[in-house]
């Protein structure tokens, strides 16, 4: 049975600072409260900068409002890749690393002050870019940075600090969890939450030394120091980090899968075997993904992309497909056992969608798979790339993995960030009720309004299509699907962020005491280690609605997946 | 977020199973696509690739639009030129171009060569939507048999600085 409550008593040396939280019994290092808070609000800083350029950025290709002058776009689309898809997402990481690596082991933040040295690089990094970006005309270079393109070498400099910080952070969090074992702190396996951190923590090792291969080269090249670099060279290396980079998002997006699924509906994992595997596979296969980028780069042969960009057959993705059916399995199982009983459906009809961290769960995971991971495969297969590269059916892939899917899921657990770590009382309620709704849809309506215009040609990064006389009139009504669907999003951001700000700058410190925001007064958390394992093998609480709706994912899937191979087949021959 | 029980290692239950199984066979189906396709379909990344510098590169373009130019281009003034079919074409792409303009035959090969003066480009050719990245450095050859007729443009769909969406160039497609 699992147990909640750590059985290990800490030591009561003076190296001890901690608090028990109400809610959850855990114990929480006042080393690890305060690094959670100072990375979150980093997190939340950089989603503000990077989602006022949002606006103005959708405004701009939305073509009846054309906003921006030309520069302007480039420079803040260059600002608004890095602020959302580093500095935000990552410091929202290393905010959960702190937490997996301490809290959820009964132990305490064993390296604080080198914690605090690789924050302050990241702030120093993070704030740093923004100003180069905003401020150096000639580093509106985009957030890949494509060499030969060259920015003010500070510019690299910034993306030097951050990764090196964030390389710091990681390692404090391998050096809590080899603490804690051998303190004594916790026995057995770590638990699963932990384990898809420890998953992101590894991805994310390699990820940033690929950083590094690629950008402190073009640091010294920036500088004149190093006179040639290829960029066919820059390029592998850059996604080498860039792309894996995503995936460090989607293993840690889905170990805050598990825990709002716990959070929430309290789930135990049908099969831990089952969930971690799917986590190993990420681990050995994800890293290929860099290919995705290099499918229609001159130099490369058919079987180095096959390979590459398939995860060696796909191994990364059956990895996702595994997660897909065991999170929703879980929350029926659990759900089912509570009585929720009727028909295929009964336990998503009782499920609570009025609590935040549940509604972001389920927005996620949908946007993420539906949209982002089945037009991600087939976006990334060799030779339909040729129809993709380049085009907005990418932004509105990763629009949809990243936004839709990893800044959903964060967004909802910071709904509980704020009463059990900030101790604050969550203000705004009814809106942090509807807030992944909005975002959600929002999201939905930018990716799909990408993806149909890059179907039609519309090339990414480009601040204005008409120009070049092409495109069909349909790309009006598409590229308006986007611009509103960014309305919506935006207007989710700003509940999203005005809830954190009303929270944690109001009211007084409060002792949080309830797990659930706005769906009852009962614990979830607790709940779930009263389930037994007769509880979830009783026939009558088997994943069988989860079963349904897996294999209509996989229908959705072939036929988005077949249908691209057809319009493939309708183009100019080449080879 | 709990620590499992002390022995989590239990065999897989009958829906896991299914879905494995089902999610896996999926997989192998996704990867023998490219190479089915690599064999039997006709559209293919091409592979072909040369080291070059601007200058050669430069110095062949310059060549094969002395030799074959028919007219220039009513809006832009940039040559057009119409190589015979099966020949070594050249396309240029630099800040902020494509040159020339490429006059073909439809249902006709041609090993289109495209390499970049100076940074990264995207080749994207509209409505056909094909797209390639072009890099300075590298002669990135395509072997390709227009199977439509009339204008097409070719976007550039990689950010080569701040004159970026205005580089589009232009294939003529004539019918045999």
């Amino acid at each position: 049975m699992a147990t909640l409550a750590p059985t290990t008593p800490w030591t009561s040396s003076a190296k001890d600072d901690y608090r028990v939280c109400g809610v959850t019994t855990l114990k929480v290092d006042m080393h690890t409260e305060r690094l959670i808070i100072a990375n979150a609000v980093m997190a939340v800083v950089c989603l503000l900068l990077g989602g006022i350029a949002a606006l103005l950025i959708a405004l701009t290709r939305w073509q009846v409002f054309h906003l921006l002058p030309a520069d302007w776009f480039y420079r803040l689309l260059t600002l608004h890749g890095i602020d959302m898809l580093v500095a935000w997402i990552v410091f929202f990481e290393m905010a959960g690393l702190h937490f997996g690596s301490t809290a959820l082991l009964n132990a305490r933040h064993a390296a604080p002050k080198l914690a605090w040295f690789g924050f302050i690089l990241m702030t120093v990094g993070g704030l740093m870019v923004n100003g180069v970006v905003l401020f150096d005309p000639n580093s509106s270079v985009m957030f890949s940075a494509y060499v030969p393109l060259k920015a003010h070498p500070l510019f690299y400099l910034s993306y030097i600090l951050f990764a090196v910080g964030a390389l710091i952070t990681v390692a404090t969090f391998f050096i809590n969890i080899v603490v804690a074992k051998r303190e004594g702190r916790f026995t057995g396996s770590l638990p699963l939450v932990v384990f898809g951190l420890m998953t992101a923590a590894i991805l994310a090792v390699y990820t940033l030394l690929e950083g590094a291969a690629a950008i402190v080269p073009a640091f010294f090249w920036s500088m004149g120091i190093l006179k040639n670099y290829d960029p066919g060279i820059y390029r592998n290396f850059f996604w080498g980090f860039g792309h894996p980079a995503q995936q460090v998002n989607l293993a840690a997006m889905v170990a805050i899968w598990y825990a709002l699924a716990q959070m929430t509906t309290g789930i135990r994992p049908i099969n831990e075997k089952f969930s971690r595997l799917a986590f190993i596979l990420y681990l050995f296969f994800i890293n290929l993904g860099s290919a995705h980028h290099l499918l229609v780069d001159p130099g490369l042969s058919f079987a180095w992309k096959a390979v590459n960009t398939s995860y060696a057959m796909y191994l990364a993705v059956l990895g996702s497909m595994m997660h897909a059916f065991s999170i929703p399995a879980a929350i029926e199982v659990a759900q089912r056992a509570k009585g929720h009983n009727k028909g295929l459906f009964g336990w998503l009809r009782n499920a609570p969608w009025g609590e935040p961290g549940f509604a972001a769960l389920i927005m996620s995971m949908i946007i993420f798979g539906w949209i982002g991971g089945v037009t991600g495969v087939t976006i990334g297969t060799e030779q339909i790339n040729m129809l993709a590269h380049n085009t907005l059916r990418l932004p509105g892939h990763f629009h949809a993995t990243v936004v839709g899917g990893t800044t959903t899921a964060f967004m909802g657990f910071t709904y509980y960030v704020i009463p059990l770590i900030f101790r604050k009382e969550l203000k705004l309620k009814s809106w942090a009720k509807l807030q992944p709704y909005v975002f959600g849809f929002g999201t939905i309506l930018v990716s799909l309004g990408m993806i149909t215009s890059g179907l039609q040609g519309v090339a990414r990064r480009h601040w204005d299509i008409t120009f070049a006389g092409v495109v069909p009139g349909t790309v009006n009504i598409t590229l308006a699907i986007f611009g509103i669907g960014a309305l919506i999003a935006v207007t989710g951001g700003i509940m999203y962020i005005t809830i954190v700000l009303a929270s944690i700058l109001t009211g007084p410190r409060l002792e949080a005491d309830n797990m659930l925001l706005t769906t009852g007064t009962n614990n979830p958390l607790l709940e779930s280690t009263k389930l037994t394992d007769e509880m979830m093998e009783r026939p009558q609480n088997q994943p069988k609605g989860t079963l349904v709706l897996v294999f209509a994912f996989l229908a959705w899937f072939a036929i988005y997946y077949l249908s691209n191979w057809w319009l493939l087949g309708r183009t100019w021959f080449i080879k | 977020m709990l620590a499992p029980e002390r022995t989590w290692w239990k065999p897989l239950g009958r829906m896991e199973k299914t879905w494995l199984t089902v999610a896996f066979v999926w997989c192998i189906f996704l990867t023998l696509m490219m190479p089915l396709w690599y064999f039997m379909g006709k559209q293919n990344v091409p592979t072909e690739t040369y080291r070059t510098t601007p200058e050669a590169f430069g110095a062949k373009v310059n060549a094969f639009v002395d030799q074959y130019t028919v007219g220039s281009d009513a809006a832009t003034g940039m040559p057009i030129v119409a190589p015979p079919a099966g020949s070594d074409i050249y396309l240029r792409a630099m800040k902020w171009q494509w040159y020339p303009v490429l006059q073909l035959e439809e249902g006709q090969t041609y090993r289109l060569h495209i390499s970049s003066m100076d940074l990264n480009h995207g080749f994207s050719l509209q409505p056909v939507n094909i797209n390639l990245q072009i890099l300075p450095g590298y002669d990135y050859v395509a072997t390709i048999v227009p199977t439509t007729n009339g204008d097409f443009t070719i976007v550039c769909n990689e950010y080569c600085d701040v004159g970026h969406h205005t580089m589009a160039g232009k294939v003529i497609v004539v019918k045999k």
